[in-house]
């Protein structure tokens, strides 16, 4: 219990000390896991509205295979990145591995099934007279989809979210793909499982309240857009 | 609309921020090499301690893989590092046999101590062979923390089994193969009051967290420990450039190199002695 308490105290000496190499690995954390949310929602949303409007027969085996993606384990796909980025793998020649390239890719393989199949249900759940209606006011295929998915924006945002809960507290792909390398690939997830290797408790603890402060601020920015969308 | 296109706005900045190189951080040096090594020697902080010596004579940044040496050979196989640091001398030959190295030196080696909980159940404090240990320890069925994640302590583990003629299995409820790391090993030893086998370099490094172990075979210090097949030698290799393109041999060989002289080696031998009365490992190039 005590760790918890003196985590705590931790966390805010850290904090207020702007300790350099918790800067590093707090920045890092959220430029792996902003460009992997960024990327996947660039690519998700989109994909999720397309397979949320077309008919339902076509829909089926796409939709059970996104699904099936939300279940994915972490460590799965980063085996999977590992395989492919390294030196004797397809895409070697990348020189990806144990580069932060390395984990945005496992970060965005992660993401994408969660914000597509949730965006999905999310625009399937738009009332089916909505693009009638549009369209009857002489709206193109694009306005009509961006109608659309602004009706589905609390849908769509809550899936931008969990996609963010999953890679932003994920430990085991970033683990393999990044090797915890000090100032280079280690981020808050992967310090807080050395330091509990260390049983440095309470610093892996004052990491972890870091860690769920930041999470709770992205959430915070995410859920003001659902608010503010209906304007 | 507008507080949307505002707040939209918002977060795009700061993810396009986000994508640019962090504030305050110099450019990364051109030179980067790879070393894959096992947890002890990091986590420890011995390479913490003599790595910038490298960096700064060479002007070449060490990038430090710090897994369980059967995950760093596995990275060495794949060509994924350029220099390998582990303590698993047969897995370390096979490597070389396989052409995946083309030598390994010796660099400095430490010792196993087999550890249990304070009250002894199994009455083992004092063996002085492990082997011994462990037979008694099956004998009484008291329970037992395995590694079992291949790296070089369960290596060496396996094989004080293998000489005391046991085979543990999952059958037998009193060993627990814990798939985990040293640190994790012992915490979980610590908690569950089982005897686990360590490194003495991490035990120093932790002793402080592990208040219910102690040492029942190994003595307090290498001197100390009669049982030479607790040794735990270290050795270095640079990966075969023929073999993994991409490799940086050149580097890698000058690393090498580095660590096997004697100002490298001195310092190896120093490390720890004010914090722990005694060096966590002993240079043997």
């Amino acid at each position: 219990m005590d760790e918890i308490f003196r985590g705590f105290l931790h966390a805010l000496r850290f904090i207020f000390s702007a300790d350099p190499a918790l800067v590093e690995i707090v920045w890092l954390s959220m430029r792996v896991t902003g460009v992997a949310l960024f990327i996947s929602t660039l690519i998700g949303v989109p994909v999720g509205a397309a397979l949320g409007l077309t008919r339902r027969r076509a829909r089926g085996l796409i939709a059970a295979l996104l699904y099936t993606g939300m279940g994915l384990p972490p460590v799965v796909v980063g085996l999977f990145v590992y395989l492919m980025l390294s030196r004797s793998g397809p895409l070697g020649m990348l020189d990806w591995l144990f580069t932060p390239s390395a984990m945005i890719a496992a970060q965005i393989i992660i993401a994408f099934p969660l914000v597509a199949g949730l965006t999905m249900t999310a625009v399937q759940g738009v009332d089916a007279n909505l693009p009638l209606q549009v369209r009857a006011l002489g709206a193109n295929r694009a306005q009509e989809i961006w109608t659309i998915l602004r009706e589905a924006r609390i849908g769509v945002i809550a899936a931008i979210v969990a996609a963010f809960g999953g890679i932003v507290s994920e430990v085991g792909a970033v683990m393999l793909v990044g090797g915890n390398i000090e100032g280079k690939t280690r981020v808050l997830t992967t310090a807080i499982v050395l330091n509990t290797r260390t049983g440095d408790f309470d610093l892996a603890i004052a990491l972890g309240i870091i860690l769920l402060g930041l999470a709770f601020a992205a959430n915070a920015a995410l859920l003001q857009l659902q608010k503010r969308g209906g304007d | 609309m507008k507080h949307w296109l505002i707040v939209a706005t918002g977060l795009l900045a700061v993810i396009a921020g986000a994508c640019s190189a962090p504030p305050g951080n110099p450019p990364a040096a051109n030179c980067a090499l790879r070393l894959a090594t096992t947890t002890s020697t990091a986590d420890s902080g011995l390479l913490a301690f003599i790595l910038p010596d490298f960096e700064k004579k060479f002007s070449c940044k060490v990038d430090v893989i710090a897994v369980g040496t059967g995950q760093a050979i596995e990275i060495g196989t794949k060509g994924d590092a350029d220099v390998l640091l582990v303590h698993a001398r047969a897995q370390e030959d096979k490597f070389v046999a396989d052409g995946h190295a083309k030598e390994r030196f010796d660099v400095m080696y430490n010792d196993f101590i087999l550890l249990g909980p304070q009250d002894d159940p199994a009455k083992v404090k004092g063996s002085a062979r492990a082997a011994d240990a462990f037979k008694t320890i099956a004998a009484t069925q008291s329970a037992f923390a395995s590694r079992g994640d291949k790296s070089g302590t369960n290596t060496k583990e396996l094989s004080i089994w293998a000489t005391a003629t046991i085979t543990p299995t999952k059958e037998m409820a009193w060993y627990n193969s814990l798939g985990q790391g040293m640190g994790e090993t012992l915490l979980t030893s610590n908690e569950k009051g089982a005897y686990t086998l360590a490194d003495r370099g991490t035990y120093l490094s932790m002793k402080d967290k592990l208040p219910n172990l102690i040492v029942v075979v190994g003595g307090t210090s290498i001197q100390d420990n009669k049982d030479k097949d607790l040794l735990n030698p270290y050795g270095v290799m640079a990966v075969n450039p023929d073999k993994h393109l991409g490799v940086k041999f050149e580097m890698a060989t000058k690393f090498v190199q580095w660590i096997l002289s004697k100002e490298t080696q001195e310092r190896i031998g120093g490390f720890g002695k004010d914090k722990y009365g005694q060096p966590l490992f002993y240079p043997n190039a």
